[in-house]
């Protein structure tokens, strides 16, 4: 009995408790910056495309929303001929951001992309990549790697030794 | 039986103004229940969220009137109507303030316990006519719960009845000069508020409806207006209930400074803003808990605050 009146009192006194409610539209929280909401592909510090078509996201997203297809240009650099990411199907994990092996797909804080047609929620790769390079500024994957393309054979990457000559007892 | 009747202005008045309060109360208890869970509740619809009645009204009748084909037709559309009608009917004997009320007659008391009987006949003829399980359990509770709670509830305030020696509510008002019956009759005012709960099916009693366990209870298988009428019923249950506690235990209309239909009022505008603290604060008991509670408890300490308040009575006035 005492324990019903003592909830009664104690709710009431709710009543000169400021409501927890944020109204929305009208009153935007702000979000962190590594938020996850809409997904992104990064550009290196140098303009190009991070993306290297490699398939780990594709692979690690847990409902398949995201397609793209391999893609080479004359310099031997990879890139995905086209990259599909489906939004209406996006739970936004945040898996493909931690797979991705160069930094290029990225999750920001945004959330809002209400659409009337379920078909505008397919975001292509012109709507997907943006022009800066998002939360890592200096990383350039083909500066870092050891992979050969145009303009850059073995061993010229940053931190990267020439490649020993095996055939060869010269020191 | 000496009926005074009061006259068109005031009938037409009480009638329009006890529906309009009854439907704002979805209003009040929604922001009310919000306040004290932290939250806004509706406030987009005009100014505080004012318009909300008027949208859900509009929502309502613009609903498809769904009747199940394999319920009892003919009861299932009577059904809401009689819980409408007794509890608007039962506004009849309350005295707002001195000239103004409806009917003024011996027996108000008694009036008003007879309605808030017969408006169970609408939980128990709605669970049994939607032909559905879960409604015919909430049924099946309502007439149970209704039929242990309303021996009490008659028993509790029968100590009122022997202070002030009369049934009529305006006499009881009168005999209140002196000092409200909420303090000469403190058990009777407790017994009497659980067993209105009950009667009113309001959370924590809500046990006819317990959305919890039994989908919706009575009124799973109603849907638009019919299932408003429960609705807006069960406010007026509410107001109406306080209306009497107030006449009963709280001094009616007497009060220094303000006009009597003022004082009337706001003692009844706080009787159910504690309606609707207690369902937002308290759980609800499960059935035998209910039930043992009302036999094994109340009905007892209800006979023993009657005979104590007969022995006072008897030996003061002899």
């Amino acid at each position: 009995m005492l324990s019903q009146l003592r909830s009664l009192w104690e709710v009431l006194k709710h009543t000169f408790v400021k409501p927890d409610t944020v109204e929305y539209p009208d009153q935007k929280r702000e979000l962190f910056p590594r938020y996850r909401g809409r997904i992104i592909l990064t550009r290196d510090p140098d303009g190009e495309e991070r993306c290297v078509a490699c398939n780990l996201c594709a692979v690690a997203c847990p409902v398949d929303c995201i397609a793209l297809q391999k893609a080479e240009d004359e310099n031997g650099r990879w890139y995905p001929d086209f990259f599909r990411i489906n939004f209406s199907r996006c739970i936004m994990c945040g898996f493909c951001e931690e797979a991705c092996p160069t930094n290029a797909i990225q999750l920001t804080p945004d959330f809002e992309m209400c659409e009337y047609d379920r078909q505008n929620m397919v975001y292509e790769k012109q709507h997907l990549l943006i022009d800066g390079t998002g939360k890592y500024h200096d990383y350039n994957f083909y500066r870092v790697a050891g992979m050969t393309i145009g303009g850059k054979v073995k061993g010229q990457a940053e931190n990267e030794t020439q490649p020993v000559d095996v055939k060869t007892l010269l020191p | 039986m000496n009926a005074g009747l009061g006259d068109a202005a005031d009938i037409i008045g009480i009638l329009v103004s006890v529906i309009i309060v009854a439907a704002m109360l979805i209003w009040v208890e929604r922001r009310l229940l919000a306040v004290w869970q932290d939250r806004l509740g509706p406030n987009r619809v005009g100014p505080l969220g004012l318009m909300q009645v008027v949208a859900d009204m509009i929502k309502m009748f613009f609903k498809e009137d769904w009747i199940p084909p394999f319920s009892d037709k003919l009861v299932f559309i009577l059904a809401p109507t009689i819980v409408f009608i007794t509890m608007l009917t039962g506004f009849a004997v309350i005295p707002f303030a001195p000239g103004v009320g409806i009917i003024d007659f011996n027996f108000g008391l008694l009036y008003f316990l007879a309605l808030s009987s017969l408006s169970v006949y609408s939980i128990v003829l709605a669970g049994y006519a939607s032909n559905n399980k879960y409604s015919l359990l909430g049924g099946l509770r309502a007439a149970a719960q209704t039929v242990s709670y309303e021996v009490f509830m008659g028993i509790s305030i029968m100590g009122v009845v022997m202070l002030s020696g009369t049934f009529n509510l305006r006499e009881i008002v009168e005999a209140q000069r002196d000092g409200w019956f909420i303090i000469p009759q403190f058990f009777g005012f407790i017994i009497f508020l659980i067993a209105v709960i009950a009667e009113s099916r309001r959370a924590p009693l809500d046990l006819p409806e317990a959305e919890q366990e039994l989908v919706g209870g009575f009124h799973t298988e109603y849907s638009g207006m019919k299932f408003g009428m429960f609705f807006v019923g069960e406010y007026l249950a509410i107001t109406l209930s306080s209306a009497i506690i107030v006449t009963l235990f709280f001094g009616g209309w007497l009060g220094p400074w303000l006009p009597p239909l003022v004082w009337f009022c706001l003692k009844t505008a706080v009787g159910i803003m504690f309606f609707i603290l207690l369902r937002g604060a308290l759980p609800r008991p499960r059935y035998d808990q209910l039930m043992t509670f009302g036999w094994k408890i109340l009905l007892p300490a209800g006979l023993l605050n009657l005979l104590v308040t007969g022995a006072v009575v008897l030996s003061l006035h002899g």
